[in-house]
């Protein structure tokens, strides 16, 4: 038996815009309840939504950095239905004329590159939310009311759910790089549902779609994927069907669980909405958007490897995200070492926020505390080993490098006179060291030099130890 | 003061000339109201002491030597769907029994920015939806002309409140004829703009596509000087038009010589009574005798207006009044068992019988499988009908008609039959449908009832139906004066 996965998946991100789509009230996230409002976003009566060109603009960004045809002509449209965080009655959103189509995301599987096809992107508000308290009351937060969106369809062209982890990894590193959405998933910012089927490539036969919702990071996304396969596969053995259904992941009982079964395809009763006039997409003004583009990450990628002389592998693994990449820059700026920083945010800080499951953006020092932690380490004012020291502090308290140094007393001991009289002490204790080495046994200077770490506290200048010990040693 | 006679521009030529003061005169038009609106119920909200302390500063203001515009210091009646700061607006619903708004629609600002007195927010059809006023949840208001006749609809409050005198000017609106039909009804000029004229934000949607506010005036003039304060492109309404600024009383003089006039045959057949008919060509001969060119032409899709308007219309309704779903302004039952009940007894207690009507035939119409064989085909109409329009005005500069197949009928008479209600607009929908200027101008009494002529204009050329409307009313020779019944006549 052989089965085939199908996996689409339909992405709503915020867009990272000042103001709202329709007026123009804030978009930040987490103000006082109710305080980012006004009558068009609450959507009183009179009042007319005017759309923001901003909007538009980073729809089109989007659908340029996805390889999408950009429509000439778009309109907006009215999705019907009833909800109390939906202040109108109906969502503005877009129908038979998006303003994206047609574009492809590639992801790198092990089995090489792969084009994820995008059926369309289109741009819509963003309803309010629905707080139930535990009375059984519900209250309304429209803060995200008219916030705006862009929802990105792709084709079921995923066949697993590592390939749509990571067509979403991509598609999230994309869109952060072009500075169009800052796709946080635990603010909401970004939201991806999963459509998924089974097909029993020998029959033919292939189970309903299943639609996956409150998947709340790509964790549990790739989870759910995961257990609706096994349940798709169950059922086509058991030569069973489900009608189309709408499931939930429940992360505390690691399964999907069923919301709802779509009896009849929901009828939104989609009509232009008369209020915002239809758009004439100008070639110009794509041309200047394009133009006008952040740099994506393969261009990045070049760039670093070009401008900073560092291996390829490195620059991709430091352009795998925007903030990373920022923070590399920001980091390499302070210093002018860019190699050194390559180093250090390749091993300690990535092996760090791997352990930590942790982003670049939740550390809490910054690019320029990390520069001075490796001025310190250059400058030899502490020892490299001192120095992954003082990072591991940095992660964990945030100070910047020099308070932790000087707090601790961590100054890298350069001084000959201290360091003489350390050193002989050290040998004066290890009399059989001396003989062994000056019997060839070489072992034993890194001994001495150990000894002396050691009575430091890591403090000594290992390289200026290790010399001072082979003089003393030869002149004993 | 003759207060039922007065024009906006001799009350601002009074005021001008120290004659009267704001305040007086705003006190004039309470006193007469109060006494009047036993009988009319022409008015929902009355805001006297508002008034009377805006009076007073204009009035301050003139005394100072400031220079005000045409509509500073005198009253103005506005249709209670248009959507004003701490004034109750109710849109004739009582799903709306209680809403203040907190913001003002664009009009009002424009309106207050010139000194306008408002005096008070007018009955009308529920969400404007109706041809008679009846519609209303709080009161039927009275035709002055004949107590026991509608004013017509939807703007019927506005309507009577002018007619009457108990405001010289009013703002109504249109979807479907609502200013045109009552201004024909009540003996007034009425006003439908070209379509983004006039900003619609703060103008309680009906149907987006459709709807524009229009003045109530007593004569030519004034409807040329409340149309220069209202009109322009509004940043906060991306529907409506940038123009080049006009001012309309230039189109006040007598010069029609050659103008081309088109009597279209759809809107002189049989349904229309004879005697309108006959009123109305009269009043075309009056033209013709001033040097206009006269034809008689076809609007070959005039048949389907109507219906094209009734599918539409509604559908844009069903969706717009979505948002009166009783969660954050507005009444809401008291008891409910679920969110799908709160929503549901909510509408169905707070939205009348005409409302709910036309909320099911627009839900239909969006429906899928019922989309494209209604709204999808009545938008291909649509089309049709403009482009019937736009052939016409390759030839000609105006359309006229009469403004309603019939006389102000009587209160109740078509309550039962709503078909019967849709039929009073069918020579004014179209206008509507292909958002083209169109004016309704009293052109005669019949048993002591006012008749309308309608001049229908190119889009965004107001100052030629202007001017048509204009040299008609110069050389007109009746008197406009409503017999109300001796007792109110005698006020």
């Amino acid at each position: 038996m052989s089965y085939k996965t199908l996996i689409g998946l339909e992405i709503h991100a915020e867009l990272m815009t000042e103001s709202k789509i329709f007026c123009k009230c804030s978009t930040e996230f987490g103000g006082d309840v109710n305080t980012h409002t006004c009558p068009i976003c609450l959507g009183m009566p009179g009042t007319l939504p005017v759309l923001n060109k901003r909007v538009v603009e980073y729809g089109i960004r989007a659908g340029i950095a996805f390889n999408c045809d950009i429509a000439k002509r778009t309109k907006m449209d009215r999705k019907n239905y009833f909800y109390p965080d939906l202040v109108k009655g109906y969502q503005i959103s877009q129908y038979d004329l998006p303003l994206c189509k047609d574009g492809a995301i590639k992801i790198e599987t092990d089995q090489g590159e792969k084009e994820i096809g995008l059926i369309r992107i289109h741009i819509e508000e963003d309803t309010g939310k629905s707080i139930h308290s535990n009375d059984g009351g519900s209250l309304l937060d429209y803060n995200r009311s008219g916030v705006p969106l862009i929802e990105i369809v792709s084709q079921p062209d995923m066949n697993s759910p590592e390939e749509a982890k990571l067509f979403l990894e991509k598609l999230k590193a994309t869109l952060q790089y072009i500075e169009v959405s800052d796709c946080k998933m635990e603010q909401g910012s970004l939201r991806c549902d999963v459509n998924i089927n089974i097909i029993d490539e020998d029959t033919g036969n292939k189970t309903t779609v299943t639609e996956l919702k409150n998947l709340n990071s790509f964790k549990s996304a790739v989870k759910a994927m995961e257990f609706e396969q096994k349940r798709h596969i169950g059922l086509l053995e058991q030569g069973k069907d489900t009608k189309r259904e709408t499931r939930r992941w429940d992360e505390s009982k690691s399964e999907t669980i069923l919301m709802r079964v779509k009896e009849d395809a929901a009828d939104y009763r989609y009509f232009p909405e008369p209020d915002v006039v239809e758009l004439d997409i100008e070639k110009d003004w794509v041309k200047k958007i394009k133009e006008d583009i952040p740099e994506l990450p393969h261009v990045k990628r070049e760039r670093f490897v070009k401008e900073y002389d560092i291996p390829s592998y490195d620059a991709e693994v430091l352009t795998s995200t925007k903030a990373l990449a920022d923070f590399y820059e920001e980091t390499v700026k302070h210093t002018k070492d860019p190699k050194q920083v390559s180093n250090w945010i390749m091993t300690d800080i990535l092996r760090r926020l791997k352990d930590e499951e942790l982003e670049i953006d939740d550390i809490k020092f910054t690019a320029e505390n990390l520069a001075d932690l490796i001025k310190l380490v250059n400058g030899g004012k502490i020892s490299n080993n001192i120095g992954k020291k003082v990072l591991r502090t940095m992660f964990e308290e945030g100070k910047d490098p020099n308070t932790i140094v000087k707090e601790k007393g961590l100054i890298q001991i350069n001084d000959e006179d201290k360091l003489n009289e350390i050193i002989d002490g050290i040998l004066a204790e290890n009399e059989q060291s001396i003989i062994d080495y000056k019997n060839g046994k070489d072992r034993a200077l890194g001994y001495l030099v150990g000894q002396v770490m050691k009575a430091t506290k890591g403090k000594a200048n290992p390289q200026k130890a290790n010399q001072i010990i082979r003089e003393k040693i030869n002149n004993y | 003061m003759d207060f039922l006679k007065l024009t906006v521009h001799e009350l601002r030529d009074k005021l001008r000339n120290g004659e009267i003061t704001s305040e007086e005169i705003v006190k004039g038009y309470f006193d007469r109201l109060e006494k009047l609106e036993d009988k009319l119920d022409s008015f929902l909200t009355i805001t006297k002491k508002e008034a009377i302390k805006e009076a007073k500063k204009i009035d301050e203001r003139l005394k100072n030597g400031e220079k005000l515009g045409d509509l500073a210091g005198i009253p103005v009646a506005i249709k209670d769907n248009i959507v004003t700061k701490d004034i109750k607006t109710t849109c004739g619903s009582k799903i709306l029994e209680d809403f203040i708004p907190p913001y003002n629609a664009t009009i009002i600002e424009k309106l207050k920015s010139e000194g306008a007195i408002i005096i008070g927010k007018t009955n009308l059809d529920e969400f404007a939806m109706g041809s008679s006023t009846e519609n209303s949840a709080y009161k039927v208001t009275k035709n002055p002309w004949d107590l026991t006749r509608v004013p017509g609809g939807s703007s019927g409050g506005s309507a009577a409140a002018v007619a009457s005198g108990e405001v010289p000017y009013a703002l109504g609106s249109e979807t479907g004829g609502s200013v045109r039909q009552p201004a024909s009804f009540c003996g007034l000029v009425g006003l439908k703009p070209t379509y983004g004229l006039i900003s619609r934000y703060g103008l309680v949607a009906f149907a987006s596509s459709f709807d524009q506010i229009g003045p109530f005036t007593k004569d030519v003039e004034d409807l040329a000087i409340v149309l220069n304060n209202i009109i322009g492109y509004d940043k906060m309404d991306t529907t409506s038009v940038e123009v080049e600024k006009k001012d309309y009383k230039n189109a006040l003089k007598d010069d029609i010589k050659g103008l081309k006039i088109a009597l279209p045959k759809e809107y002189f057949d049989e349904g229309i009574n004879k005697e309108v008919k006959g009123k109305v060509l009269k009043a075309v001969k009056v033209l013709e005798d001033l040097g206009a060119k006269v034809d008689e032409v076809s609007l070959p899709h005039s048949d389907y207006g109507l219906a094209t308007y009734y599918v539409l219309a509604p559908s844009e309704a069903s969706s717009n009044l979505s948002r009166f779903d009783g969660i954050r302004y507005g009444s809401r039952v008291k008891d409910y068992d679920s969110l799908d009940e709160l929503f549901i007894k909510t509408r169905s207690e707070g939205f009348g019988e005409e409302v709910k009507r036309r909320v099911m035939m627009g839900t239909y119409c969006l429906s899928s499988g019922y989309y494209d064989e209604y709204y999808n085909k009545a938008q291909k109409v649509r089309t049709l009908i403009k482009k019937d329009f736009d052939d016409i005005f390759k030839e000609y500069d105006v359309i006229i008609s009469p403004t309603t197949p019939s006389l102000p009928f009587k209160i109740g008479e078509r309550n039962d039959d709503p078909l019967a209600m849709y039929m009073s607009d069918i020579l004014t929908v179209s206008v509507n449908i292909a958002g083209v200027p169109a004016l309704s101008i009293p052109c005669g009494l019949i048993d002591g009832l006012p008749v309308g002529l309608q001049i229908i204009g190119k889009a965004f050329d107001e100052e030629t139906i202007i001017k048509v409307a204009y040299n008609y009313e110069k050389n007109s020779d009746f008197i406009l004066e409503p017999k109300m019944g001796g007792d109110i006549n005698e006020l």
